[in-house]
């Protein structure tokens, strides 16, 4: 990485991220921009998902690109440290777009929508597997059924240590409280 | 929204879809790097370059000289760095314009409407001038410490 000594240089700030998955829907960007200093941003990323950086004009009828929006947000911390979260798309098909995202992701928060719980099956399996720190934010939407934590829980099979916390991501308090949870989960596995 | 005395419900008439545990059922992906056949395809990881044709304006540039940038790399403007305007692309111009506050790769691609990509090998072009300076983010190889935990906790209950 280029760097440069000088006296009157800014230092430059690390970055850290939390991934936000789940279905489409289930208030991902909404959970962002509640507790995001600036409107959520987004940025599209053009993927070519059969064969990646080949450059060949032989064969381009095969390959298909999909263009994959991030919507994200940012929370200075300090200084020298800025937390972003990105809301991953939450189909399958996107998985390729996971592993780009959950490499060094401090954690995840899945968003669950219990009126379509099924949406974030994938993402669960994912940050199992990959062991990434993770926290189940059941959104509650008006109108829908209210399950209790436990309820999800067990549809979702999750180990007794992940947390699950009721959540309306529209509002800053709820948000944080979800981002804290995890924080604080990741740090009860740094510890262990 | 539903008000949270709602809550103490019983006798369930609602059911929820049941996930298996570990997520038993096959599925075609996502696959875990280390679980992939003998031979996998490359993962579309930072590291594959960019994966669209770099634009014109990246003046055919690949990714031999990139410097490997992340999403959420944060950049900032170099600040006593001497700019030749004429050397440098127009979108490159307003990078560093943006980048006098540091911003991440994502956020430069999303203010400048520029894909990350194409972000990526600007930036590194400016890296490689001086003229800008970047910090990769935390990785699994250098991951975060309790201090810097602790500094996230504090921030976000500040929010």
């Amino acid at each position: 990485m280029a760097s440069r000594d000088s006296d009157t240089q800014a230092p430059v700030p690390s970055a850290l991220k939390i991934l936000v998955a789940g279905g489409f829907g289930a208030g991902k960007t909404t959970l962002v921009g509640s507790v995001s200093e600036i409107a959520p941003l987004s940025t599209e990323e053009v993927m070519t998902e059969a064969s990646y950086g080949v450059d060949d004009l032989s064969g381009v009828e095969a390959k298909s690109t999909t263009t994959v929006a991030l919507d994200f947000g940012r929370i200075t911390i300090s200084e020298s440290l800025v937390l972003y979260l990105f809301g991953t798309p939450g189909q399958e098909r996107f998985w390729f777009m996971w592993e780009e995202l959950s490499e060094g992701a401090l954690g995840a928060i899945v968003l669950a929508d219990t009126r379509r719980l099924e949406t974030c099956f994938a993402s669960v399996d994912f940050f199992e597997r990959r062991g990434v720190p993770f926290v189940v934010a059941v959104n509650c939407f008006e109108g829908a059924h209210l399950y209790q934590p436990d309820e999800v829980r067990e549809a979702l099979s999750l180990d007794p240590t992940i947390p699950v916390v009721l959540t309306d991501a529209r509002t800053r308090e709820s948000s944080k409280e979800v981002l804290l949870t995890l924080v604080n989960r990741v740090a009860e596995q740094m510890a262990a | 929204m539903q008000a949270h005395d709602d809550y103490g419900h019983e006798g369930l008439p609602h059911h929820l879809p049941m996930r298996e545990a570990g997520g038993g059922r096959p599925r075609p992906a996502p696959q875990p790097e280390e679980q992939a056949s003998p031979e996998p395809e490359p993962p579309p990881g930072p590291e594959a370059g960019p994966l669209v044709r770099p634009y014109v304006i990246a003046q055919g540039r690949d990714h031999a000289d990139t410097v490997k940038l992340d999403m959420i790399s944060v950049v900032i403007a170099a600040k006593r760095a001497e700019v030749d305007e004429m050397e440098l692309e127009p979108e490159q111009l307003r990078i560093l314009e943006l980048c006098r506050r540091p911003q991440s790769v994502a956020e430069v691609s999303a203010h400048l409407d520029i894909p990350v990509a194409v972000v990526k090998v600007l930036l590194s072009d400016l890296l490689n001038r001086g003229l800008a300076l970047a910090r990769a983010p935390y990785t699994a190889k250098s991951p975060v410490s309790r201090d810097v935990l602790q500094a996230v906790l504090d921030g976000i209950q500040r929010l």
